[in-house]
C-alpha cells in the first residue's frame, strides 16, 4: 500500500479529531454540552484501552495464554464499587479544586509541596515509557501497513520513520490547543473528552471488524481455531493456566490493574477531573466493563490464529494487522491500523494533559512561587506565565516520550512496558486510599511509603531493563547487587516462587503499605494535615459547606485579595467572581474591609484549579499573613462543629432521660392519688363499722339510764348485748391495728418449729363449745407424717381461728357441716377449711380477700364480721411465703385452702 | 437508608466477582477440553463476565428508579 496515502489518512484522522473537539467546544458555548451526556463519560473512560490493549494483548496471549484477561477483569471486579471509591474521589476533587493525582495526594497531606513533587516524578518516570510505547505502536503498525517484507523485520527507523515524530508534533499542537487555551485546569476539556469518546468507538469497531474477519473469514469460526490450536502442544498450553505460576500472576495482574484504573494519571483525568456529574457513574459502572468485555472477546482467537498462520515468524503483537494483510485485504488492514492509531493517540493525549498538569502545578509553579525573587517578577504576568509553563510541560513530556521511544523502545514487547507503568502508579495506592479513609495517615508516612515502594519498583523492574540494554552490568541480574544473591532483582530476598512482576509487586506493596502505616502511627500530623484529613475522609459531610468549614485566621483586606485575583483572572473575571461570592454568602466586599474567611477559602480553591493546591496555599498565605504562613493559626473549625454535634446528641439524650423521669413521676403521682383515695375509703368504712356498735351501746345505756325501774332480766339482757358490742368494737380495733401493721411492714413474725396437728388442735379448742351447741358436724383429716413447719404460732392461730369462725358463720343452718383437711403436695402443705354453706361465686373469689369486702345478700346480719379477717389472713400467709385462695368445696359450700411451703425454715 | 442498601449490594457483587475470578474457583474450569468448540476456562471467564455485567445493569437501573 502506498506510504503516502497511509500517512495522509493518518493525518486526516487527526484532523477529524480536531474537528470533533472543536465542534464539541462550539456546542458548549451554545449550551449543549457533550459532557452532560453520561455515555460520553463512560466511553471516554475506555482510554484505559491503549495500543497495549489493541496490539499488546494479542502478543501476550500468544506467549502466556489467558492471563492478559486479568488486566481487564481487575477493573471489572472493581467497577461496582466505583460508586463508593471513585465518587468519593470526584467529590473531594470538586470540593478542593484538585486537578491531578499528585495534587490529590499532596492536598490530603497538608498541601505538601515535596509530596506532590515526588508523586509527579514517580508518574513521569513510570509513564514516559508507556507513552513511548504508544509511539512505538504507531510506528510499528505503520511499518506493517506500508513496509515491504524487508520493512517488517527491519527497525522502525526506516524511510518513513519520521512519521511518528510528526504525529507527536501534531498531537502536541492538539493538546496545547484544547487543554491550555483556558488558564483554569479545573474547567473541563469538553473538546478533548469528546474526541476521546469518539476514539473509543473507533478502536472498538476496528478491533471487532478485524477479529470477526480473522475468525469467520480466514478460519471457520471459534471452534475451528480452538480445535486446531488444541492439536498443537505449544498452543494447547495457552488454553489453560499452568498450575504453579499461572494463578499467582493472574491474581497479581488483577490487583495491579484494579489500582491502575483508579491511579493512572489518565484515568484520574478522565474519571475524576472531567466528570461533571456523579450520576454518570451509574452508566460507567456497567458500560465500561461491557466495553472491556467486547474488546477482549476475540483476543485469544486472534492470537491463536496468528500463531497457526505464521508459526512465530511475525511479531505476535501485530497479528491482527498481519493476518488480513497476508490475504491482501488492505482496506480492512487500514481500518485496523486506524483503530490502533486511535487507541495510541487517545492515550497520548490524555496522559500528556495529566502529566503536564502535574509537572507544571506540582513542580514548576511551586518552584517559581517558592523563590521570592522569581515570584515577584512572574506575578506581574502570572496568567500568561501559567499557560506558558503548562505548554512547556506538554512539550517536555512529549519530547521525553519520543526520546525514550527513539533510544530504548526497541527491545520490549508492548505489554511489559505497560505493566511496569501499572506497577509504578500502584505505589500511590496506600497513600491515596489510606488517605481517603484513614485520618491518622501522615505526610511523613505517605512520603516513606511512596519512596520505599518506588525504590523497590525501580530495583526490581527498571534495573533489569537497564541491564538488558547494557546500561548496567549483567552481573546484577545473575549474582545480585554486590554479589548478594538475596538482592537479585528478579528474585528479591530469595523469593523465586513468583514471576518477576508478581514478586516486584508483592515486595513493593508490602514495604510501601508497611512504611505508610508504620510511620504514620509514629509521627504526628500538623494542624493543616489534620484539617485536610478531616475534609477528605468526611467529604460527604462537609462538601456543601466547604467554604465555611475551613477558616483563615490571618487577616487581610479585600483589596489585597482582589489584586491577587486580577493577576490571574483579569479585572472582569475577578469582578464576576467577587459578585458571585458576595451573593452566595451575603457579604459586602468593599476594598478596605477585612476579607471574609469564606472569600479567602473560595479564592484558594479557584487558585488550586489554576496552579495546584500547594502553590495556591503559598500565594494566599503570602497575602493573608505578611509572608508568614499562618497555617498554625488555622482554627480547627471542623473539630468544633463535630464537638457541637456530639453535644447536641448528649442534649437529646438528656431530654429523653428527663422525659422518662417526668413520666415516672406522673405515674407515681397517680398511684399516690389512688392510694390516698383508698385510704379515705378505708377510713370511711372503719368509722362506719365503729359507729354501728357504738350506736347500739349508746342506745342501750340510755334506756338503762332513763328507766332505772327496768326489769332485772331485761336489764341483764341489755347489759349482755352491750358487752357483746364492746367486744366486737375492741376486736375491730385490734384488727385494724393488725392490718395497719401488716401493710406498713411493721408486723414481725417469729417462726418456730411447730407440729401442725397440735397447732390446729389449739386453734379449734375455743370453738368446741360452739360446735357442740349448734350441732355442727365437724370432721378433721390429717395426713400422717406431716413434717413440722417453721411458722409464727400466734399468727397462724389467728388465721385458723378466722377461717373456722367464717365456716361456722356461713355453714348450712339446717344441717351444718365443717371439715378440716391437711395434706402434703410436693413441697407444699395444704390446709383446707370447707363448709356446706352457700359458697363463694367465682367473681367474688379474689375480692373477698380485700379489706371490708362483704358478700352481698348472703350474710346474715347477725353474724356479719368486720370484713378484715380474710385480708389479715392473706397478709399473714403471704409473710410465710404461702398462698390462700377459695374454691368450691366437695360438700357444696366454700373451701378455703391455705398452702404453706414445707421448708419455711427462713422467714 | 436506600443509599446504603445500594452500596452494600454493589460491594457484595464486587466481592462475588472477586471470588469467581480467583484461584480456587477458576481452577475447577482449568482444563484443555473444548465445550461447544471453546476451551472450558475461556468459556467460563466470558460467561461469568457477561452475567456480571447483566446483573450490574439491573442493579444500577433498579436503584435509580427507586431513588428518583
Amino acid at each position: 500500500m502506498g506510504s503516502i496515502s497511509v500517512i495522509a489518512i493518518s493525518f486526516c484522522y487527526l484532523l477529524l479529531l480536531f474537528g470533533i473537539a472543536y465542534w464539541a467546544e462550539k456546542r458548549t458555548v451554545s449550551g449543549k454540552r457533550m459532557l452532560s451526556n453520561p455515555y460520553v463519560y463512560a466511553l471516554s473512560l475506555a482510554v484505559y484501552c491503549t495500543a497495549w490493549t489493541f496490539y499488546g494483548s494479542i502478543g501476550r496471549a500468544s506467549q502466556t495464554g489467558m492471563d492478559f484477561l486479568a488486566i481487564y477483569i481487575g477493573p471489572t471486579i472493581l467497577a461496582p464499587v466505583w460508586w463508593i471509591f471513585l465518587r468519593k474521589m470526584i467529590r473531594i476533587s470538586k470540593v478542593q479544586g484538585i486537578t491531578s493525582i499528585a495534587d490529590f495526594i499532596s492536598s490530603r497531606y497538608g498541601k505538601n509541596i515535596t509530596l506532590g513533587g515526588i508523586v509527579t516524578l514517580v508518574c513521569i518516570l513510570g509513564i514516559i515509557p508507556y507513552i513511548a510505547l504508544q509511539i512505538k505502536a504507531i510506528s510499528t503498525s505503520l511499518d506493517f501497513l506500508i513496509g515491504s517484507e524487508a520493512a517488517r523485520h527491519s527497525s522502525p527507523l526506516s524511510a518513513i520513520s519520521n512519521t511518528p515524530f510528526y504525529v507527536t508534533v501534531v498531537l502536541a499542537v492538539f493538546i496545547v490547543f484544547f487543554s491550555t487555551r483556558k488558564i483554569d485546569t479545573s474547567e473541563r476539556h469538553e473538546g478533548m473528552v469528546s474526541a476521546i469518546a469518539f476514539e473509543s468507538i473507533v478502536k472498538l469497531i476496528a478491533f471487532l471488524c478485524g477479529g470477526i474477519f480473522i475468525v469467520y473469514w480466514m478460519y471457520n469460526g471459534l471452534g475451528d481455531i480452538f480445535g486446531q490450536a488444541l492439536a498443537q502442544p505449544k498452543l494447547r498450553a495457552l488454553l489453560t493456566f499452568n498450575s504453579s505460576n499461572g494463578f499467582s500472576s493472574w491474581v497479581s495482574l488483577a490487583v495491579l490493574s484494579m489500582f491502575a484504573i483508579l491511579l493512572l494519571p489518565r484515568q484520574f483525568q478522565i474519571g475524576v477531573v472531567e466528570n461533571v456529574n456523579e450520576q454518570h457513574l451509574n452508566k460507567a459502572i456497567w458500560l465500561f466493563p461491557l466495553y472491556l468485555f467486547l474488546i477482549n472477546l476475540l483476543v485469544l482467537p486472534i492470537a491463536l490464529a496468528g500463531q497457526l498462520s505464521f508459526q512465530s515468524n511475525v511479531d505476535p503483537d501485530f497479528s491482527i494487522l498481519a493476518l488480513p494483510l497476508s490475504e491482501h485485504h488492505h482496506g480492512l488492514a487500514l481500518l485496523i491500523y486506524i483503530g490502533g492509531f486511535s487507541a495510541a493517540t487517545g492515550m497520548i493525549i490524555v496522559e500528556t494533559i495529566a502529566l503536564s498538569t502535574m509537572l507544571s502545578n506540582n513542580v514548576l509553579i511551586p518552584l517559581i512561587v517558592g523563590i521570592p525573587f522569581l515570584k515577584r517578577i512572574i506575578l506581574q504576568y502570572i496568567s500568561k506565565a501559567v499557560i506558558y509553563i503548562r505548554r512547556f510541560s506538554i512539550v517536555v513530556i512529549l519530547l521525553l516520550s519520543y526520546g525514550y521511544f527513539y533510544e530504548f523502545a526497541e527491545g520490549y514487547s508492548l505489554v511489559s512496558i505497560g505493566l511496569i507503568s501499572f506497577a509504578a502508579v500502584s505505589q500511590f495506592a496506600p497513600a491515596l486510599l489510606g488517605g481517603m479513609y484513614w485520618k491518622q495517615g501522615t505526610k511523613t508516612g505517605a512520603l516513606a511509603g511512596i519512596l520505599f515502594g518506588f525504590a523497590i519498583w525501580f530495583y526490581t523492574l527498571v534495573v533489569p531493563s537497564m541491564v538488558s540494554v547494557a546500561l548496567l552490568p549483567q552481573s546484577i541480574m545473575s549474582e545480585g547487587l554486590f554479589g548478594l544473591s538475596a538482592l537479585k532483582p528478579n528474585a528479591l530476598f530469595g523469593l523465586t516462587e513468583l514471576d518477576y512482576l508478581s514478586q516486584s509487586f508483592f515486595w513493593s506493596m508490602l514495604f510501601n503499605a508497611g512504611a505508610y502505616f508504620g510511620v504514620s502511627l509514629y509521627t504526628k500530623a500538623n494542624r493543616q494535615e489534620r484539617n485536610q484529613a478531616e475534609l477528605f475522609v468526611n467529604v460527604f459531610k462537609y462538601a456543601k459547606a466547604y467554604e465555611s468549614s475551613v477558616v483563615w485566621k490571618g487577616k487581610t483586606r479585600v483589596k489585597d485579595v482582589r489584586l491577587l485575583m486580577v493577576k490571574f483572572l483579569g479585572a472582569h473575571g475577578t469582578k464576576r467572581l467577587f459578585d458571585q461570592v458576595s451573593k452566595t454568602y451575603g457579604v459586602k466586599l468593599a476594598d478596605e474591609d477585612q476579607a471574609d474567611s469564606r472569600l479567602i477559602v473560595h479564592v484558594e480553591k479557584i487558585l488550586s484549579g489554576l496552579i495546584g493546591s500547594a502553590s495556591a496555599r503559598m500565594l494566599v498565605s503570602s497575602i493573608v499573613a505578611d509572608n508568614e504562613i499562618s497555617i498554625t493559626e488555622m482554627v480547627d473549625v471542623i473539630k468544633e462543629s463535630q464537638e457541637l454535634i456530639a453535644l447536641n446528641k448528649e442534649l437529646r439524650l438528656k431530654t429523653d432521660e428527663l422525659k422518662k423521669a417526668s413520666d415516672a413521676l406522673a405515674l407515681a403521682n397517680t398511684q399516690l392519688l389512688k392510694a390516698d383515695e383508698l385510704r379515705d375509703e378505708f377510713l370511711y368504712t372503719v368509722t362506719h363499722e365503729l359507729r354501728t356498735p357504738l350506736t347500739s351501746i349508746r342506745a342501750f345505756s340510755e334506756i338503762l339510764h332513763d328507766h332505772p325501774d327496768i326489769e332485772p332480766n331485761k336489764r341483764q339482757e341489755f347489759l349482755h348485748t352491750m358487752t357483746k358490742e364492746i367486744e366486737r368494737l375492741s376486736r375491730l380495733i385490734s384488727q385494724v391495728l393488725d392490718l395497719e401493721k401488716l401493710q406498713s411492714g411493721n408486723y414481725n413474725i417469729h417462726p418456730e418449729k411447730l407440729s401442725l396437728q397440735s397447732l390446729i388442735q389449739d386453734a379449734i379448742a375455743p370453738f368446741k363449745q360452739v360446735l357442740a351447741d349448734r350441732h355442727i358436724q365437724f370432721s378433721m383429716q390429717l395426713e400422717e407424717q406431716i413434717p413440722d413447719l417453721m411458722v409464727d404460732r400466734d399468727a397462724l392461730i389467728q388465721v385458723i381461728t378466722n377461717l373456722v369462725s367464717n365456716a361456722i358463720k356461713f355453714c348450712n343452718p339446717d344441717h351444718p357441716a365443717i371439715s378440716i383437711t391437711v395434706s402434703c403436695h410436693a413441697d407444699q402443705v395444704h390446709l383446707q377449711f370447707a363448709d356446706n354453706g352457700p359458697g363463694i361465686s367465682d367473681a367474688d373469689a379474689t375480692l373477698i380477700f380485700e379489706k371490708f369486702f362483704q358478700v352481698h345478700g348472703q350474710t346474715p346480719s347477725a353474724t356479719h364480721g368486720s370484713g378484715l379477717g380474710l385480708a389479715i389472713s392473706k397478709k399473714i400467709i403471704e409473710l410465710h411465703h404461702g398462698h390462700i385462695w377459695v374454691e368450691k368445696s366437695e360438700i357444696q359450700g366454700a373451701n378455703f385452702v391455705v398452702s404453706l411451703p414445707l421448708n419455711t425454715a427462713a422467714s | 437508608m436506600k443509599k446504603q442498601v445500594k452500596e452494600q449490594r454493589l460491594v457484595s457483587l464486587s466481592i462475588l466477582a472477586g471470588i469467581l475470578f480467583c484461584f480456587p474457583v477458576m481452577a475447577i474450569f482449568n482444563s484443555p477440553e473444548l465445550v461447544w468448540g471453546i476451551p472450558t476456562l475461556y468459556l467460563y471467564i466470558f460467561i461469568v463476565w457477561a452475567i456480571l455485567i447483566a446483573v450490574l445493569i439491573r442493579m444500577v437501573n433498579k436503584n435509580r428508579n427507586s431513588s428518583e
